[in-house]
C-alpha cells in the first residue's frame, strides 16, 4: 500500500477543501472497497479524507419522500422504518448485498462509488483498460461469465457490483453533490457512465466532488416493491442478475412501473424500454416476459455469459409476477 | 492514538496504513483475531466495535480512534467462558479453530442485530418490529463467516442454543 495522509474533517466544506489539495486525494467511507484496492495498489491515493462522520441521518419527508445522508451505514438504511415501509426494494437490495459485517461498515456514498469486481481489474498481471487506460482488456476474450451483456464496449465489459444502486436507479433517486464549484444534484441513473473508450472514468463526478445525500422522491406504489438477486451461492456473493421493481396495477392493467437490473452492465441498468412496453398494458405474465425481452433485445453476450440474457428475462418476469400475483 | 480494547484504554503509534487487524495482532499482540483472506471474504478477522461486528482487515485502524473494540480475548469474564464459547465446545463448533474467534464475535454482533429488529434478506415481512432467529435466518446472517473445515452444523447448533429462537437471553 502506498503512503497517504489522513484527515477527518468535521464539515463538508472542510472535506471538499482538504480533498482539493491533491489531485490524488480520495474520500474515505467505510473503506470496504477502497482499502482493499489500495492494498492491491489498484488505487494509490496520496491523501484520504475520512467523510464517515459527515452527512448523517435519514429524513422522512411529509410528502412521502426520503433524504438519506451519504454517511449513513448500509445496515442503518436497510433497517430504517421509513425505508422499509415506503421503499422496501431499497431495504431488500441492501440486505441482499455483502455480509452483515460489511453492511455495518459501508456507507451510502461508498456503496455508490464502489468499483467493479471484475477479476481482471484486480489482477495486475492482466491487461485492464479501467486500471491502466489503453492497456487492453483480458476479460473480453477471457473468462467472462460474470461480465456485462448490456452497454459494454470493446474496451471494457465489467459490471457495476452494487445492489443498492439498482434499487436507487429504479426509484428515480437523485444524488446530491458538493464540491469545489458548489452544490448540484444529478439523477442516479445519470451518475454512472457506460464504459465507451474510457472505462477508467466511471462517474460524472467532477474532481473533488463529494456525495452528500441521496434523495428518493415520493412514489406511493413503491410500498409494493421488491428486489431479487440471482447468484452462485445462496448468500454473500455478487449478482449474476438482479432485479429491482415496483409496479402499480389497477383493474388488471399496469398504471405505472419502475424496473432496474443489476449484474448486467457497467452501471445500474434502468429498464426504460421494458417500462414503456408495460405501461398501459395488461398485468400478465406474457406481457411481463415480452417487456423483459424488449429490454434485452440489444444484449450482446460474450463467450461465457449468454445465460445472463435468459436469466434476466426470467427474473424480471418472475419478480413482476410475484408483485402483481399474476398467474405463473 | 487511543483506543479502548477489551475494556482497557490503549495508546498506540503506528503507520497510517495499518489495518485494525494488524494493530490488534502485530502491535498489541492480541492474536486471537485471525487473518484469513485479508480482503473481507472470510470473516476470520471479525471484531466488535461499540457492539457492532466489522471486518477488522478492511478497517484502517486510524478510523477507529476512540472507539471501544471487543475481540475474542475479551469475551470471557472472571475466568468463565462466554456462554457462546461453552456452546461451541459442547457442539463441536470447530475443527481447526482458525475461523472460531471471528465466528464468535460475529454471532454476538448478529444477536445484537436481531435484538434491535434489523431485518435480513430472508425476512418476509419488513414491517414487523421483531425478528425470529430461526435456522434459515441464522445461516443467512452468518454468511460472512466461512469455515473451511465445514463445522457449520456445530456452529449453527451452538449459536442456536445461545441466541436462537428457543434460547432465553
Amino acid at each position: 500500500m502506498n503512503p497517504f495522509s489522513y484527515e477527518r474533517p468535521e464539515t463538508v466544506p472542510d472535506a471538499v477543501r482538504l480533498a482539493a489539495a491533491s489531485a490524488r486525494a480520495r474520500y474515505l467511507g467505510g473503506g470496504t472497497n477502497l482499502v482493499d484496492l489500495m492494498r492491491e495498489t489498484v488505487e494509490r491515493p496520496d491523501a484520504l479524507v475520512d467523510v464517515t462522520g459527515l452527512s448523517q441521518g435519514i429524513e422522512a419527508r411529509g410528502d412521502g419522500g426520503l433524504v438519506i445522508g451519504a454517511g449513513v451505514r448500509n445496515t442503518a438504511v436497510a433497517a430504517d422504518r421509513a425505508v422499509r415501509t415506503r421503499f422496501p426494494v431499497l431495504s431488500r437490495a441492501i440486505l441482499a448485498g455483502a455480509s452483515g459485517q460489511i453492511r455495518n461498515m459501508a456507507t451510502v456514498g461508498g456503496n455508490i462509488m464502489q468499483r467493479t469486481r471484475c477479476t481482471y481489474f484486480y489482477d495486475d498481471a492482466a491487461r485492464c483498460n479501467k486500471r491502466a487506460p489503453g492497456a487492453g482488456c483480458d476479460a473480453v476474450d477471457g473468462f467472462n461469465r460474470i461480465h456485462a451483456v448490456l452497454g459494454a464496449s470493446p474496451a471494457c465489459v465489467a459490471t457495476h457490483p452494487s445492489d443498492m444502486c439498482v434499487a436507487l436507479a429504479a426509484l428515480d433517486a437523485v444524488v446530491h453533490l458538493d464540491g469545489p464549484v458548489g452544490r448540484r444534484s444529478i439523477p442516479l441513473t445519470d451518475l454512472h457512465r457506460l464504459p465507451g473508450d474510457r472505462p477508467d472514468i466511471e462517474t460524472e463526478l467532477a474532481p473533488g466532488e463529494l456525495i452528500t445525500a441521496v434523495e428518493l422522491p415520493p412514489l406511493a406504489f413503491a410500498a409494493r416493491s421488491t428486489y431479487r438477486k440471482v447468484r452462485d451461492r445462496a448468500s454473500y456473493a455478487f449478482a449474476l442478475v438482479s432485479v429491482g421493481a415496483a409496479i402499480d396495477v389497477q383493474d388488471g392493467m399496469v398504471r405505472d412501473v419502475r424496473l432496474a437490473l443489476g449484474g448486467v452492465a457497467h452501471k445500474p441498468w434502468r429498464a426504460w424500454k421494458a417500462e414503456a412496453a408495460l405501461r398501459g398494458g395488461p398485468a400478465t405474465e406474457a406481457s411481463f416476459r415480452h417487456a423483459a425481452e424488449t429490454e434485452l433485445a440489444d444484449a450482446a453476450p460474450l463467450s461465457h455469459n449468454a445465460f445472463k440474457i435468459d436469466l434476466a428475462v426470467r427474473t424480471v418476469t418472475a419478480v413482476l409476477s410475484e408483485l402483481t400475483g399474476a398467474a405463473a | 492514538m487511543r483506543f479502548t480494547i477489551n475494556g482497557r484504554d490503549v495508546e498506540a503509534e503506528f503507520d497510517l496504513r495499518t489495518s485494525l487487524l494488524d494493530l490488534l495482532r502485530e502491535h498489541l499482540h492480541l492474536t486471537g483475531s485471525k487473518k484469513g483472506c485479508n480482503q473481507g471474504a472470510c470473516g476470520a478477522c471479525t471484531v466488535l466495535v461499540d457492539g457492532e461486528r466489522i471486518n477488522s482487515c478492511l478497517a484502517l485502524a486510524v478510523q477507529y480512534q476512540g472507539r471501544s473494540i471487543l475481540t475474542v480475548e475479551g469475551l470471557s469474564a472472571g475466568g468463565e467462558l462466554h456462554p457462546l464459547q461453552r456452546a461451541f465446545v459442547e457442539h463441536d463448533g470447530f475443527q481447526c479453530g482458525y475461523c472460531t474467534p471471528g465466528q464468535l464475535c460475529s454471532a454476538i454482533g448478529m444477536a445484537g442485530e436481531v435484538d434491535r429488529g434489523i431485518p435480513s434478506v430472508l425476512t418476509a415481512d419488513l414491517s414487523r418490529e421483531t425478528v425470529v432467529l430461526d435456522y434459515d435466518e441464522l445461516r443467512e446472517r452468518m454468511s460472512g463467516n466461512l469455515c473451511r473445515c465445514g463445522a457449520y452444523n456445530g456452529i449453527v447448533a451452538a449459536i442456536t442454543e445461545t441466541f436462537g429462537a428457543e434460547a432465553t437471553r
